[in-house]
């Protein structure tokens, strides 16, 4: 058993030469039989795990990762966390993962740097401005903090910014103070430790090949570590959702893209906060190491390759020199893509599927990182009580055939423009 | 990655706009509902070859059908769609 990590056990462990730590985890062999079985050891299916065994009190549960655990998005992303959403279906979920955000690693005994240093969406035009005060506005209704900022206010906090650039002029902002970042590694080690402890085995280098059903139900996975047996399977494997549940004889409205990720050389403290620019597809934050984190759009073709090209680099690169003319000095020193589920809507599902015992989270576009608490949260909630939470209740699989989609940026069925 | 477009020669993929699975047809127009579900939302979503449909936004605006390996972005043919054959530039067919 894992002992708690305190800054007592941190100063004995400094003067007896540190030889007293233990591995935060057991790495498992998978036993014979679950009564949950989690497809996909990143953040959702970690944080899965954990909540079922803490919340509800379903500790014989199995983490199946086909390759190591955190290897997949949850180490890929930018590590941006906020619950600026304009939409009912999105607005109560997005915020409750804030809230678990804010006690995570309180909860967990894991410091996971969680960075509440702001969220700032720069606005160029007055359109920009009218959507920013609807999406602030119906942000505080719902009990989210947002504050509109003049050109004065953005410009104490991003005094380099191009504020009088000919095309895209810098005209306010709409801040979220409580969004921020997260040391995204240290979520995946954090419910993988906090899981471990309460009883759940996280077993790596397990993939799964295939389901065995009986009348329509799930009895089980057939994994490259051989057959286990299980009434209930939680798919939390975005980026391969489809080829998962092409296993399970079902297909999905997902399509599986390419998002690039860019880190650039330390530097001293720039850019005080997460800072998007309104004109292009581009976000920057500056690592507590001094990096600067950036991305911007997906590729827009259909890729499983985990790579991406460089006409994406490109133009994710001019957006940040438009916005940041100062960055033009500064130099790229890593760049890495990860797989995504785009759904038709660009939201995610949390759901069942047509097989009994097979259960869906998928579909997180490019926005998993943040949800990565709550989607933990809701899913195990439907996987212990067959019934969706309430904060995840317009998640549901057959959202596109009612035409309840959710569409926050009203793109339509086109799963590369959300 | 580089698209060999028939007419205008291998070129930069920022010069297409991308539109998706290429093998997906339009129910009949007293299809059920279920059909212009599958047609509109569901994908196969392969990792593999994918046929799918490109537009040469930046060329000669033609709508060209590839075929790509979506785990190595490979690209495997390249046509116009609705061209009787396959054939390449150099008269090959894939």
């Amino acid at each position: 058993m894992t002992r708690r990590y305190s800054i007592v056990r941190l100063l004995r462990e400094s003067v007896r030469g540190n030889r007293g730590w233990e591995p935060a985890w057991r790495d498992a062999e998978p036993r014979r039989s679950y009564d949950v079985v989690v497809v996909g050891g990143g953040g959702h299916g970690l944080a899965t795990a954990y909540y079922l065994a803490k919340v509800h009190g379903v500790r014989n549960v199995a983490v199946l990762e086909k390759g190591w655990i955190g290897s997949g998005n949850v180490g890929r992303n930018t590590t941006i966390i906020r619950s600026n959403y304009l939409l009912p279906g999105n607005v109560p979920f997005y915020e409750w993962s804030m809230k678990l955000w804010e006690g995570l690693e309180q909860d967990l005994n894991y410091n996971a740097m969680v960075s509440q240093r702001g969220v700032l969406n720069l606005l160029h035009s007055d359109a920009q401005r009218d959507a920013a005060v609807r999406r602030g506005n119906a942000m505080r209704l719902a009990g989210i903090d947002s504050e509109l900022l003049d050109v004065a206010a953005v410009r104490r906090l991003l005094p380099m910014a191009d504020f009088d650039n000919a095309r895209f002029p810098i005209r306010g902002g709409l801040l979220q103070p409580r969004g921020g970042t997260v040391r995204h590694d240290a979520v995946a080690w954090g419910y993988a430790r906090g899981a471990d402890q309460l009883g759940v085995d996280i077993v790596q280098n397990c993939e799964v090949v295939g389901f065995r059903q009986e009348g329509g139900a799930i009895t089980g996975v057939e994994t490259t570590r051989g057959f286990i047996g299980t009434r209930r399977v939680g798919l939390a494997c975005a980026g391969n959702s489809s080829r998962v549940v092409a296993m399970a004889g079902l297909r999905l409205p997902i399509e599986s893209h390419v998002l690039q990720a860019f880190v650039s050389e330390g530097l001293k403290p720039l850019i005080p906060c997460v800072v998007t620019f309104g004109a292009g597809h581009f976000y920057v934050s500056q690592s507590d190491k001094g990096g600067l984190v950036f991305g911007g759009d997906i590729d827009g073709y259909n890729s499983y390759a985990q790579r991406g090209n460089l006409p994406t680099v490109e133009d994710v690169c001019e957006g940040g020199i438009a916005l940041l003319p100062s960055l033009g000095r500064v130099r790229m020193l890593r760049s890495w893509g990860g797989i995504m589920d785009m759904s038709m809507d660009g939201s995610p599902i949390i759901d069942r599927t047509a097989v009994t015992g097979l259960y869906l989270n998928a579909g997180w576009c490019y926005g998993g990182f943040k949800a990565t608490p709550a989607s933990g949260w809701c899913f195990a909630h439907l996987l212990a009580t067959d019934s969706s939470h309430e904060v995840s209740a317009a998640y549901r699989l057959d959202r596109f055939a009612a035409g309840r989609v959710i569409d926050e940026k009203g793109q339509g069925a086109h799963p590369n423009r959300h | 990655m580089r698209i060999d477009c028939p007419y205008c020669g291998p070129r930069g993929n920022e010069e297409f706009s991308y539109y998706g699975d290429a093998t997906r047809t339009r129910p009949a127009a007293d299809a059920d509902e279920s059909a212009f579900v599958d047609y509109v939302y569901l994908r196969d979503n392969p990792a593999g070859s994918h046929r799918e449909l490109w537009f040469h936004a930046a060329g000669c605006h033609r709508w060209l059908e590839v075929e790509r390996d979506t785990r190595t972005h490979l690209i495997t043919g390249v046509h116009e769609v609705g061209a009787k054959h396959d054939a390449n530039r150099d008269g090959t067919t894939r």
